[in-house]
Formats: C-alpha cells, structure tokens, sequence
C-alpha cells in the first residue's frame, strides 16, 4: 500500500507492507537515529512524534502514518543539540543507544509540561529504559535544561 | 509479530462488523501493542481509525468514551480528571510510559478482559456500561460475566454521579503489571469495591461492599469488610505473587481505599 506522510517537513510518498511497522519504515529509508531495543513496547527507543505527541514508532503500523506528521530526531537538530551539549556535560551518557527515543520524550515533555516537579518528569519518562545509567545523571540533565534544578 | 494479509478501514460499524464475522482469522485493530506481542495470522485486519471513535464527551447524563480513545486521554482528558476523583486517570497512569499510552486503546484494553487490567478495575467502580456493536449495550460486570465472542466493542457509557473513587496498585517495579490493584467507590451511602490482578480478572466484592452501607462505617465495620472481600474472591498465583500475598497485599489496599474514599471531598 502507498501511503503519503511528512517526515521532518518533507513529504514522501513511501510503499508499505500491510503489517510493517513504522520504526522499519523510517529506517529502511535512512531515519537511522530511530533504535529499537525491546520486543514488547516498553524500552522507548523508537520513540518518534506522530503530529507532535511522541508514540512508540515500533508499535504504530506505517499504513497509520499516512496522511500524518512524524518528527525524529533529525528534524530537531538545534533543540537536540542543546540537550545533548547538557546531557554529556552531566556524564548522562554511556553507550547513547537510548539517546535518540529519550531525547524526542524530554523534548515532548518540554512541550507538555510546565515546570514540572521531579516526581513528574520521572513519571513522564517511565517508558524510556536505559541499560547503561542510573538515571540520575540524566535527571540532573532535565532539570537543567528546563531550567526546575 | 502478527502477519496480516490485507487491511480495511471501513467508513462504517455495520461494514466492519460484517468483514469480523466472515472468517475467523479477520480481526479490529486497536493501538496493535498488544497483538505485536504474538504470533496470529490475520487474514483481514480491520482498522477502526475512520469511525471517529476518538473521544470523551458528556452526553445524557453519562461521560461516553469512544473504542479508539487511547489511554494518555483517559489519564490528561479535563472531564475524566474533574469527575470521580479523577479515578480513571489514577488507574492508568502507571502502564508504561506516556507514549506507550498515546498508542493504546480503551476498547482494545477493555474487550480483552485482560486479567492485570488496571482500567477494567477502576471502571468497575463507577456505574459503567459497555456498548458492542452487535450485543448491545450491557453493565460492565454482566459483559465481564460472558464468554469472549466476535463482537466490536463502539464505546463506554459511564453514569455521571458525584461518587468519590480511589484507585490503588502495587506493583513490583515500576511499569511492571500490578500484583494486585484495588478501586473503591462510594455514591451516597452505596459502596463498590473491585480488586483486579488476583491475577484472574477484576470483580466486584459484592457482599463487603454492602457490609459498608448506612451510617459512616467504624473502623470494626470496616475490618469485617475487609476480610469479607478475601473470602468472598479468589486469589491465584503466578510469578509476581502467590494468592496469600496477595490476599495480605488485598486487606491492605482495600482498607487504605475505604480510608481514603471516606477522607475524600465530594466532588
Ligand atoms: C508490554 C505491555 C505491558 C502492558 N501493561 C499493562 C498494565 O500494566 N496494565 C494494563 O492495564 N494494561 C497493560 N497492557 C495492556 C495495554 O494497556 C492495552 O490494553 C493492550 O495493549 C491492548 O491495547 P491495544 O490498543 O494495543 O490493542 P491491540 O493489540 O490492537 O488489540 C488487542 C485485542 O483486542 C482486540 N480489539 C481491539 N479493539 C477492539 C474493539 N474496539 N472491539 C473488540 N475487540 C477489539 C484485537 O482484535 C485484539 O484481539 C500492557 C500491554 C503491553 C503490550
Ligand atoms: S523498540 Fe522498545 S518500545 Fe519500541
Ligand atoms: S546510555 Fe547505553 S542504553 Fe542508555
């Protein structure tokens, strides 16, 4: 089936298979920032930004795509950026196979939340995993970054 | 992962609900999570994204929540959070993490009668009907009570009352199913208790919950029912409790939601 989306503002027409997920659609034509690390949807590495709320890329059928917006990491270079500059200043990073699905969840949770209390951006971020961190570097990141330390 | 031959998404209930009943193999799509996670060959999967059964409205004095709402709704939507003490939210808002909940489904979560179900056990506080497409509109508890069949669950009826509703769960880890999870209800002086994830699907504890109506229950009164609701229910095992952890980790729960219920304002 053809389906018509726009990814990071360009758009493309892409054949699809009837149950092909998302996350091997975008990788197969080069969206190679979007991991996938579970088999159960629960890590949160594939997440990406359907028409701006972030969704679980392994788990949403690309024929559901079409007609959308999807945003990855690599149509947020600046934003991105900034984030990543704060995260390996905190020593957040090791492997950085997470970083990609946990960067578009902080910068969906920049966009959602206000201010948000330490217990709400644990909450918010409970679905992103990371086998290589203890994740308190990276909360010190957040705070940082949405300026709550 | 599931293999799918051809896929629909039909403009119409009566159209989708003729494609379901004409092989066995046909099957409605909700969010796809948890029909990833094995192995069934579909023939026709009917995918419900064009019958606009995205919503929560307040309609006939009852809030209606269409099949294809996904559970992040149920936990942000204004009107869920202003009514029932924002039970409903409380209850979902430890699945995952937010953008698994932007994906899934309330019908699919719903019609599955999964045991660890955290929504089912909160709704089973409030007074709720379901709506198939082809069974009708039903209570909760009787669709709870039916065989599984080939139906397509169209939307939740929940009647608007100024019960006050807790919702309590207790998990091993976070995100992980819950070991046992527990709603509570009071209208007036009518109580409802439900505990799901024992681990078989959630029911009502209908005898405990009556010991509690009339006058405001003494801490004995509330002790009887306690005890009364790990009688009156099973408890099973598997590998995130045994049923005597379970009854202990019930007792405890139920009585923090009678507690808590009491302690609440009406709203
Ligand atoms: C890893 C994982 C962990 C989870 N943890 C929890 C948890 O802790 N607590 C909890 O409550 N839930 C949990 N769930 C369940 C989850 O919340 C959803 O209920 C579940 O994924 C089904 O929703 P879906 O939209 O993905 O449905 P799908 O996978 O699309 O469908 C599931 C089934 O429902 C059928 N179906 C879908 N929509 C309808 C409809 N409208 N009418 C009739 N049949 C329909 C499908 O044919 C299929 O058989 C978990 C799920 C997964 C995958
Ligand atoms: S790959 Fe793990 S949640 Fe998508
Ligand atoms: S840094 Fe390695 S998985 Fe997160």
């Amino acid at each position: 089936m053809q389906i018509e989306l726009t990814v990071n503002d360009k758009v493309v027409q892409w054949e699809v298979g009837n149950h092909e997920f998302l996350a091997d659609t975008l990788r197969s034509h080069g969206y190679l920032s979007v991991k996938k690390a579970c088999d159960t949807s629960c890590c949160g590495l594939c997440t990406v930004w359907i028409d701006g709320k972030s969704m679980l890329s392994c788990s949403i059928l690309s024929l559901r795509a079409h007609g959308k917006k999807v945003t990855t990491i690599e149509g947020l270079p600046k934003e991105a950026e900034e984030f990543a500059q704060i995260l390996s200043a905190e020593g957040a990073e090791q492997c950085g196979f997470c970083s990609p699905g946990f960067i578009m969840s902080v910068l969906a949770m920049k966009n959602e939340l206000v201010n948000p209390t330490e217990e709400e951006i644990i909450h918010y971020l409970t679905g992103n995993l990371c086998r290589c961190t203890g994740y308190m570097g990276q909360l010190r990141a957040i705070k940082t970054y949405l300026g709550v330390a | 992962m599931f293999t799918m031959l051809n896929l629909v998404q039909p403009k119409e209930l009566e159209e989708a609900y003729q494609i379901l009943s004409e092989k066995r193999n046909n099957t409605i799509l909700g969010g796809c999570a948890f029909l990833k996670m094995g192995k069934k060959r579909i023939t026709t999967g009917i995918d419900l994204s064009n019958l606009k059964l995205n919503y929560i409205q307040e309609r006939d004095g009852f809030i209606e929540i269409g099949a294809m709402t996904s559970l992040r709704d149920i936990e942000i939507n204004p009107l869920l959070k202003d009514n029932y003490n924002g039970v409903l939210a409380q209850s979902v808002r430890d699945i995952i993490g937010v953008q698994f909940r932007n994906g899934v489904t309330v019908g699919a979560s719903v019609y599955s009668k999964y045991g660890f179900s955290d929504l089912i056990t909160a709704l089973l506080s409030l007074d709720t009907e379901v709506e198939l497409f082809k069974a009708g509109r039903m209570p909760l508890e009787e669709f709870l009570a039916q065989p599984k069949g080939k139906d397509i669950l169209v939307r939740l009826w929940i009647r608007k009352t100024s019960c006050q509703a807790v919702y309590m769960s207790f998990r091993n880890s976070a995100s992980d199913y819950s070991v046992l999870n527990v709603a509570v209800s009071k209208l007036n002086d009518q109580w409802r208790i439900a505990v799901g994830a024992r681990p078989s699907k959630a029911a009502l504890a209908v005898s405990a919950s009556e010991m509690l109506v009339g006058e405001i229950p003494s801490s004995e009164r509330i002790e009887a029912a306690v005890q009364k609701v790990t009688e009156e229910l099973s408890f099973g095992t598997n590998t995130r409790g045994t049923s005597v952890y379970r009854k202990a980790l019930c007792k405890a729960l139920v009585r923090r939601g009678i507690l808590e219920v009491m302690a609440c304002k009406s709203n």
